[in-house]
């Protein structure tokens, strides 16, 4: 079955009938290629599903205030809804089993200067919670802490870009900057993977900007980092005692759509891992669909190329070629052109999602796709497999042909 | 050589059994040129296709060359046909994306004959039909008597014991046939067995021995003086 000659009379065949070999070849090459190219930009999606949700923790919970569009309880609708501080303490008294950390987030567009150099950049107070919601990375110094907020020092951390604008390659650290009329000091410089402008941020203490803002207790926003131990059925069961609370204290009507906006991530993160499962699953399905459909498309070329060939292998037959040889020449060819044309997709597939990268990542929110080795390998197997055994059962059917019948198909 | 005795063949054709040979006794000798001569329907094909064991008889006792030949499973039957038989077809069934040579060749190949020595035999025999200078021709680049003098020569090449020719000339004007019938003349001078099935009374008498056949008996069988075919070239 393998020796030299066996595969010389195959070559000589394929090399022969050049059209019939090429358009096998394609099917099975287009088959994995698109498989390989499926797989691998669902994987891609996922990729970037994953990155956006790296940036920032999971378990943290935004409340916004809103405002109201009902009455209730005297109160009009239309009514703005404001944080305050004491709504911290609330929070973190009421539900201390579930807060890990809280943070308020007051954000103010300030001008700041240093020496020469001045720009505009988003001030933001916050407390030391804030730095774990945002995974915010310190590069040098310190981040605000308790201390800060204690005492309302004048304290600020800046972005790795604020930095650059302002001190070019000079070190910032301990240095005065005057933001927005008052003067800070430069404690702590930071990173984010959250893009540009996540490092063109200023964080102060919450309390130094009310101190500045004739000592106020308002807030902006409050974040909660919650215990990650809740999962997500706690996350969510959470977000509803905690909802309901803030609706009985800011006197909202239960119903009110629009009196606080709570952003879950861990409900979020759930969602998009829900829809992105989905995606894959179709992937999955489509992608398993262009297997069976190359299957079906060898099995239609081998069906053609022994009906093509019947007077051929009466011939053969008649000058005395055995059933064993006449199946495995056939066989033997549609496994050599399978498993070229296969691995040769595969091969392909596999280059163009590496060359990709981050190229669809802007437009098509596809980021480094690519396919496991071992489920490429396996597919083009599974195709190299089904489209051999789809080349037997007519090679087979080929074998019993009578040679007289056979001569006699003109 | 051939040794047939009381041999049946019928077709089914739907409910109808169609008897095509009904008893043929037959022997051919070593060295005969026998014409098998009929109309169509007459059975003749069906003997040759018996004798090539390419179909099976429904009764009746075949013997080649002291070998009886019954109970053959396909894989068998394609070893004795490339051992023992030769083929020469109407319809030259060349291999068309093969050159002559490599048709030629073909019949050595499933002998598992290495391939420098079954191109140097297939040339041989190709030289001996006069095409050695179209070796490298594919078979729509020969003309239909050089195509089945391609087929004599493959049918040659595993030197069987019987050369079977079904309506050799069938499919050439009669200048070409008898170019044909006169290098097959030659194979026979040789002392080569050959069986040539016809319906054309010129080609039979070219032959040493003519067996009619009519409606699935042999209703003749004689010897005639042959002609030879290079008189009329």
């Amino acid at each position: 079955m393998f020796n030299r000659d066996t595969w010389q009379e195959i070559f000589l065949t394929i090399r022969k009938n050049k059209l019939r070999t090429v358009l096998s070849g394609f099917t099975v090459s287009l088959g994995i290629l698109i498989f390989v190219g499926l797989v691998g930009m669902t994987n891609g999606l996922q990729n970037t599903f994953e990155y956006f949700f790296s940036q920032d923790a999971t378990n943290v919970i935004y409340l916004f205030p809103g405002r109201t569009s009902m009455p209730y309880k005297g109160y009009k609708s239309l009514r703005q809804i404001e944080f305050e501080n004491d709504d911290l303490e609330d929070i973190k008294k009421n539900f201390s089993m579930f807060v890990d950390y809280i943070s308020p987030r007051i954000f103010r567009s300030a001008l700041v200067k240093y020496k020469e150099e001045s720009n505009n950049y988003t001030t933001i107070g916050v407390d030391w919670g804030q730095q774990f919601a945002e995974k915010t990375i310190m590069m040098k110094g310190r981040y605000i802490n308790q201390e800060d907020v204690k005492n309302r020092t004048k304290n600020v951390a800046i972005g790795r870009l604020v930095e650059k604008d302002l001190f070019g390659t000079n070190n910032s650290m301990g240095q005065f900057i005057d933001v927005g009329g008052s003067v800070f000091k430069v404690i702590g410089v930071f990173q984010d993977d959250g893009g540009d402008n996540e490092e063109r941020q200023i964080y102060m203490p919450y309390t130094t900007r009310q101190l500045i803002e004739k000592n106020t207790d308002k807030i902006n926003q409050i974040v909660i980092g919650f215990k990650e131990e809740l999962g997500y059925t706690g996350a969510m069961a959470f977000e509803r005692s905690l909802e309901k609370y803030l609706k009985d204290k800011k006197y909202i009507n239960p119903e009110d759509q629009n009196g606080i906006f709570i952003r879950n991530v861990a409900d979020q993160l759930k969602q998009n891992q829900d829809f992105a499962g989905v995606l894959a699953i179709i992937a999955a399905l489509v992608a398993f669909g262009t297997i069976i459909a190359g299957i079906i498309g060898i099995s239609n070329i081998m069906v053609y190329v022994v009906k093509e060939r019947t007077k051929e292998i009466g011939i053969r037959k008649a000058i005395g070629a055995t059933p064993r040889a006449v199946i495995s020449t056939i066989l033997l060819e549609s496994i050599f052109i399978t498993t070229i044309s296969g691995f040769l997709g595969m091969i392909i597939g596999m280059a163009l999602l590496s060359t990709l990268g981050d190229k669809l990542m802007d437009d098509y929110f596809i980021l480094n796709p690519g396919i496991g080795t071992g489920l490429a390998i396996s597919a083009t197997l599974l195709l190299i497999l089904f489209g051999s055994l789809a080349g037997y059962i007519p090679a087979k059917r080929a074998a019993k042909i009578k040679p007289i019948v056979a001569l006699s198909d003109e | 050589m051939i040794e047939i005795k009381n041999l049946h063949k019928s077709y089914k054709m739907g409910s109808n059994a169609l008897h095509v040979l009904k008893g043929i006794d037959f022997n051919v000798d070593d060295g005969e040129l026998v014409a098998i001569m009929g109309s169509s329907g007459s059975g003749k094909s069906t003997l040759l296709n018996i004798i090539g064991m390419l179909d099976v008889a429904d009764e009746g006792e075949y013997i080649l060359d002291g070998i009886p030949i019954k109970n053959l499973n396909e894989t068998k039957a394609a070893n004795y046909r490339n051992k023992f038989l030769g083929f020469i077809f109407q319809s030259f069934n060349l291999i068309n994306y093969k050159t002559a040579l490599e048709n030629v060749a073909l019949p050595l190949y499933y002998q598992r004959m290495p391939r420098k020595q079954r191109q140097e035999k297939a040339m041989k025999y190709l030289d001996q039909v006069g095409l050695k200078e179209w070796s490298h021709h594919l078979p729509s680049e020969l003309s239909g008597g050089q195509k089945q003098r391609v087929a004599i020569a493959r049918a040659m090449v595993a030197e069987p014991k019987v050369l079977l020719a079904d309506e050799l000339t069938g499919a050439l004007d009669s200048t070409t046939s008898y170019e044909v019938m006169d290098l097959i003349q030659k194979i026979n001078d040789l002392g080569n067995t050959i069986l040539v099935v016809t319906h054309e009374v010129d080609i039979a008498h070219m032959c040493k021995r003519i067996v009619y056949l009519k409606d699935g008996v042999i209703i003749k069988d004689e010897k005639v003086k042959q002609v030879k075919a290079l008189a009329h070239v």
